[in-house]
């Protein structure tokens, strides 16, 4: 008996934990479309909360959208070249300057923002525009987007493959587009993902960051769970996992696909 | 161009923007922090005043409480996903992993959804039970996005271990919780430093999930945030994230010298 009980332990613990985690889940997707929440399931099913959703917030979502994709292109033009060069010359520097720009994952966004307004704060035209929201946003994800190309690389003989191509006359540029991005990109895939992911859910730095006129999706989520009844707050979690589950599942499949190319 | 030119030039943007926006920013963080008229003796300051010891010992303590939470539960968990195979696991997997991507803001509002006035446990139980906006809240979010970050290590640990060790354990006569102490625990116990170091980290720097669930809650983030906005006490704040970025930054660092993973301190 007692060892049936201690047997089902893990076990229990597995599913307590799952139902920790998806229940409230489950909540806000059913009080995002129910249209009552107090009265339950049986006042009927509507998207109206959506709708109302939708009206509200979509310039926080359209903002949200447009600084991810800013942010990736940002983070491909400032990350490939340089996890490449990282690459060919591995030693203490590149380790160092790999260990600095990765401070972001390290220092709370909090700190990091702080630390970006008392620096730019007064700067009008840069303080108010979506460049400043987005600065932050490429700071965060930059890590990301070196580390996932840069290990890609350091796992395939790049220095044989150069060679073959310089023997046969192309030149750093040619050699760089025909044979080091082609290689990295399953590295470059992942870190594409997990950039746009992280950058529509970041919090932290945004909403020291944002101005009243520019508002992100996870700040106008804040604005709902503060000011708005709980089925608007819940409609527009629920068009938050819409947006995010698909890409975190995306982002998961493209990481285990570049560490199994790496092996 | 040669080849040397040629991967200093791919080096140059990712320079350049890393000093305008993260070394020059934080040189000035730090150097703010020396600003006021306490001048440096402002860390001295931090230390003498009750307030801000508190905030600093509850927020190591919360910290401390959901690091060994998180552990507990996804070691237990981590080690019978991977070592079970049944109908519906991949789905416990998906679910386990699901609020990796969620940032603290929403996990503060699953908390409230639980715990709050409204939510699921006051209404079902009699009586006034709401514990989203005390410290009981504050530790459920932070263990619910530490508990995916932690499970996602041990497993990928746990995979790795031979199987043949714990055979060996058992064909020796070991009972059951003497191979998990002896043999498992210590297999993955690289992995569990690592995983809670950063769980540890991630709960100190954490500010949108006690930014909804209340402000009354005196954590480090809500404090700087405070200090900040409300007071414009800006060498306050500045001090109060030096600290908190130095801590965040050894737990990490320590957390990488045991295991190479990439985890964001998110949340």
């Amino acid at each position: 008996m007692l060892k049936s009980i201690t047997k089902s332990i893990p076990r229990i613990v597995t599913l307590l934990a799952c139902a920790f985690l998806l229940i409230p889940i489950i909540q806000s997707v059913l009080a995002g479309l129910t249209v009552n929440y107090f009265r339950g399931l049986s006042s009927g099913l509507t998207l109206k909360w959506v709708a109302r959703v939708l009206e509200l917030y979509s310039g926080s979502i359209l903002l949200s959208i447009w600084i991810a994709l800013a942010c990736l292109v940002v983070t491909l033009i400032l990350g490939v070249p340089a996890a490449y060069a990282l690459a060919r010359n591995p030693g203490r520097a590149s380790r160092v300057l790999e260990e600095f720009i990765s401070l972001p994952l390290a220092i709370p966004g909090l700190a990091l923002a702080l630390a970006l307004l008392q620096l730019y704060g007064t700067l009008q035209g840069f303080r108010t525009s979506w460049t400043f929201i987005l600065v932050g946003h490429v700071l965060y994800t930059l890590p990301f987007m070196v580390r996932s190309v840069l290990s890609v690389l350091a796992a395939i003989d790049l220095k044989v493959l150069e060679e073959g191509a310089a023997s046969l006359g192309a030149g750093p540029t040619r050699r760089f587009f025909d044979i080091v991005v082609p290689n990295a990109l399953p590295g470059i895939l992942a870190g594409a993902l997990t950039v746009v992911t992280l950058s529509i859910g970041e919090f932290n730095l945004t909403w020291m960051l944002h101005t009243p006129y520019l508002k992100t999706l996870p700040v106008g989520l804040a604005d709902s769970y503060a000011s708005m009844r709980l089925e608007v707050a819940s409609a527009y979690t629920l068009v938050f996992f819409v947006m995010i589950v698909p890409l975190l599942m995306a982002m998961q499949w493209a990481s285990a696909r570049a560490q199994r190319i790496m092996q | 161009m040669g080849q040397r030119q040629f991967l200093m030039l791919c080096l140059l943007p990712l320079a350049v923007f890393t000093l305008a926006f993260l070394a020059i920013p934080l040189g000035r963080l730090i150097l703010a922090s020396g600003e006021s008229e306490a001048g440096w003796a402002i860390y001295l300051k931090i230390i003498q005043t009750p307030r801000y010891v508190s905030t600093l010992v509850q927020t190591v303590v919360v910290s401390l409480a959901v690091t060994a939470a998180a552990l507990a539960i996804s070691t237990t968990g981590g080690l019978f996903l991977v070592r079970n195979r049944f109908v519906g696991r991949n789905t416990l997997l998906s679910i386990l992993t699901l609020p990796l991507a969620f940032p603290g803001v929403v996990v503060g509002f699953m908390i409230i959804l639980l715990g709050g006035r409204q939510g699921l446990v006051n209404q079902l139980l009699p009586g006034h039970w709401v514990f989203a906006y005390s410290i009981t809240g504050l530790f459920l979010g932070y263990l619910y996005f530490s508990v995916p970050r932690v499970l996602l290590t041990v497993m990928a640990a746990a995979e790795k271990i031979d199987p043949a060790l714990e055979e060996a354990a058992q064909t020796l006569g070991a009972p059951p919780h003497r191979i998990v102490i002896d043999v498992l625990l210590p297999a993955l116990s690289p992995a569990l430093i690592a995983a809670g170091a950063i769980a540890f980290a991630t709960a100190m720097g954490a500010f949108g999930t006690a930014f909804t669930l209340a402000t009354d809650i005196d954590v480090l983030p809500m404090v700087i945030y405070t200090e900040f906005t409300l007071s414009a006490n800006i060498a306050m704040a500045s001090a109060l994230s030096v600290i908190l970025g130095l801590v965040t930054w050894a737990m990490l660092l320590i957390a990488r010298s045991f295991s190479g993973g990439t985890v964001a301190a998110g949340g």
